[in-house]
């Protein structure tokens, strides 16, 4: 089952990412939430035609992957790894949508095309955004945030206790996995009558498990709160950081900057 | 059928976010106040489980291809439908920023159309009825069968409304829906076969397991479907008037089907018939459409003005694509001069560890095995990148002084059982 394994190893490559320490880890998590709200709400307002407008909106998160020190390739080789769902719906609208809407030169483009290319750059701008985010804060932190903006706190432990565990029952399937893919020869064995027996071993197993942490939570005296090593307060760089990304994503909804320096330099200023 | 940021327009994606996050707040209240705390690390085991299940493949007979399991069924089935809801909603968080499965904006349309339609309609109005308390076989896997069919069918349709709702894709409703519905029925089946294998499995080994998930179907009527129809209703209204900048996907897309004539050509009669379904099902008629020609006043006037139909409302032209090519480049300078800044800042002292940005993050967890990782980090106490460090002195910003202590105690510690991990969160 390597691809059981590849994919939790990937998974805690990302978690990692998050125990950096540049200035835009050390950012309260809340002022990251925010601003990249923001950003997704704008990216996917625009025309379903618009293409070139979306290409400025790039430089969120490139600059922060620069800055929060991540490694590009990792992230951009996962976001090329595009929801196939995307693509699947997507691929349907040059061929439904066929009236051409754009002329360049002997070039005719369908508006199909158009909001095909808008659907990828949307999906790339908005996954790409979402990985940042985490790699930037990290998971216990985005929680926390979110809690400390509205979220209920019974869905907050329930998050931070679902982390807690994705590590340890992943790799508990992923062995399970395994054991069952090197007893049965090929295709053989891994039928659905198998699987529904080892799925329900490894939630009988989950649930004593289950058992195990409330005993040691009652012993412990669990106050239904998760305490963090990292504790960052909203301050003056949380402010600077939302004001500075929000005046900026919102000029780059309003003024189409590609159209702009591209009119500057074909020297046909409006 | 995760619903993606890219096919969502912010109207139908905030609405549906607003509604998830009012079906969240209400289930909270809900599990908040039954007082068995039982539920609370349940909650959070099964959700793992559930992760971890979904990673897990089975071949599907007769077609040789392979499926997962879904899992929100099989959730409401130990949990109940409100517990369940938060642990199905808090997994779908969870891929939404590991796998970006759909992204953050979609995560509403998701937790609605996996979590809400297993949890308080296939369960309580199909499942519970027809397996009632005490089901024999037969009665699990006939329930299993019509509750994941039903589940997963609206789950689909859901997919499909927010789809044309939102107006990027430029698929017909009906043709969306008749590729939809029939690949669901078949993943319907399968989710259901194997949610009654794990159901009759469990059931005979813990049948106490099953005992007190008494919701009856009444009271989800009468408390949490009103409420969040109203909800989506109020918030989808609200969001539309207030933020829709392009909310005319809908319009578009009929006029397409119906106006073009070089598209309807031979299919006259089925596109007529589309349309006219279409028509029937736009069940927003005054929705508010804005004429796309007034957004784009104001200093891009005179360029979109060049004779083109439409060309306003693309502000995509020879400059656009000149334009876009010449900020990515400048996008990609800004990160090469970010990335040169943050590798000086780096080759400071106090931050060397980071003088290799790529590569160390990934040796961690099988060094010190994972068991041992995924404590560590959940504590966020330990050094990120221990190995590098060669002196012993605590890290100046570290809030936990006792850092490098930690690291060593966690590398002699590869073969702790179990539960004695487990314990170790009520510590700190």
């Amino acid at each position: 089952m390597s691809s059981i394994d590849g994919a939790i190893l990937d998974f805690k490559r990302l978690d990692l990412l998050a125990f950096g320490d540049t200035a835009l880890h050390r950012l309260d998590a809340r002022a990251k939430v925010i601003v990249t709200a923001l950003f997704v709400m704008l990216v996917v307002s625009h025309d379903r035609y618009q293409l070139a407008a979306l290409f400025p909106f790039v430089i969120f998160p490139v600059a922060l992957i620069a800055a929060g020190n991540l490694p590009f390739t990792y992230i951009a080789r996962k976001i090329l790894l595009l929801c196939p769902f995307v693509i699947v719906v997507g691929i349907f609208n040059p061929l439904i949508d066929r009236a051409i809407l754009l002329h360049l030169g002997p070039f005719a483009i369908s508006g199909g095309w158009l909001s095909f290319f808008s659907i990828l750059t949307r999906s790339i701008l908005t996954v790409g955004s979402a990985f940042t985010l985490l790699a930037l804060t990290g998971f216990p932190a985005v929680c926390r945030a979110l809690e400390q903006l509205g979220m209920p706190r019974p869905f907050a432990i329930q998050l931070l206790f679902l982390y807690r565990y994705i590590f340890v029952l992943t790799e508990e399937g992923g062995r399970a996995a395994r054991a069952r893919q090197l007893r049965s020869c090929g295709k053989k064995g891994m039928g659905i009558r198998s699987f529904g027996t080892l799925i329900g071993n490894l939630l009988l197993r989950t649930w004593q498990r289950a058992e195990r942490v409330h005993i040691a939570m009652l012993s412990r005296g669990f106050d239904g709160r998760f305490h963090s090593g990292r504790e960052t307060k909203f301050g003056r760089n949380e402010l600077v950081f939302i004001c500075g990304w929000s005046i900026f994503l919102l000029l780059l909804r309003f003024v189409d900057l590609s159209q702009l320096i591209g009119s500057i330099f074909l020297g046909r200023l409006p | 059928m995760h619903m993606a940021d890219a096919l969502l327009s912010p109207a139908v994606g905030g609405a549906m976010l607003a509604a998830a996050a009012g079906s969240i707040a209400y289930c909270s209240a809900k599990v908040r106040k039954e007082v068995d705390d039982r539920k609370v690390p349940l909650m959070g085991v099964l959700g793992a489980f559930l992760f971890a299940a979904q990673m897990i493949n089975f071949t599907i007979p007769a077609t040789g291809s392979s499926g997962h399991l879904g899992g929100g069924l099989l959730l409401t089935i130990l949990l109940g439908p409100y517990a369940a809801f938060l642990t199905i909603a808090s997994v779908l968080v969870v891929q939404a920023l590991f796998f970006a499965d759909g992204g953050l904006l979609a995560l509403g349309c998701n937790i609605i159309n996996l979590g809400i339609f297993p949890a308080f309609i296939a369960y309580p109005f199909i499942y519970r009825p027809i397996a009632g308390l005490n089901p024999s076989t037969a009665r699990t896997v006939a329930a299993s069968l019509a509750a994941g069919v039903a589940g997963l069918q609206l789950g689909a349709f859901a997919v499909v409304l927010e789809t044309t709702l939102s107006g990027i894709s430029a698929l017909p409703f009906t043709a969306f829906v008749s590729m939809m519905q029939p690949i669901h029925l078949g993943i319907g089946i399968v989710e259901g076969i194997v949610t009654a294998l794990i159901v009759g499995f469990v059931h005979k080994a813990r049948p106490d397991i099953f005992t007190n998930n008494d919701h009856s179907s009444a009271s989800i009527m009468k408390s949490i479907i009103p409420g969040f129809l109203a909800l989506a209703l109020i918030t989808g209204g609200f969001v539309s008037w207030f933020a829709s900048q392009q909310p005319d996907g809908l319009e578009w897309s009929i006029n397409k089907v119906t106006g073009k004539e070089e598209l309807a050509g031979s299919k006259d009669g089925i596109h007529g018939a589309l349309s006219g379904i279409q028509e029937k099902l736009a069940f927003l008629p005054d929705y508010n459409f804005k004429k796309p020609e007034v957004k784009n006043r104001g200093e891009q006037e005179p360029q979109a003005n060049d004779g083109k139909k439409g060309g306003n409302r693309l502000g995509t032209s020879l400059s656009g694509i000149v334009g876009a090519l010449i900020t990515l480049g400048l996008a990609v300078l800004v990160g090469l001069i970010l990335r040169k800044r943050q590798e000086k800042a780096a080759m400071k002292p106090h931050a060397h560890e980071h003088a290799h940005p790529h590569g160390h993050g990934h040796e961690h967890p099988h060094r010190h095995g994972d068991q041992i990782h995924s404590h560590e980090h959940f504590h966020e106490h330990s050094h990120p990148h221990p190995h590098v460090h060669d002196h012993s002195a605590p890290h100046p910003e570290d809030p936990n002084p006792r850092h490098s202590h930690e690291v060593r105690v966690a590398e002699h510690s590869h073969d702790h059982p179990d539960h004695e991990h487990e314990s170790h969160e009520h510590k700190h």
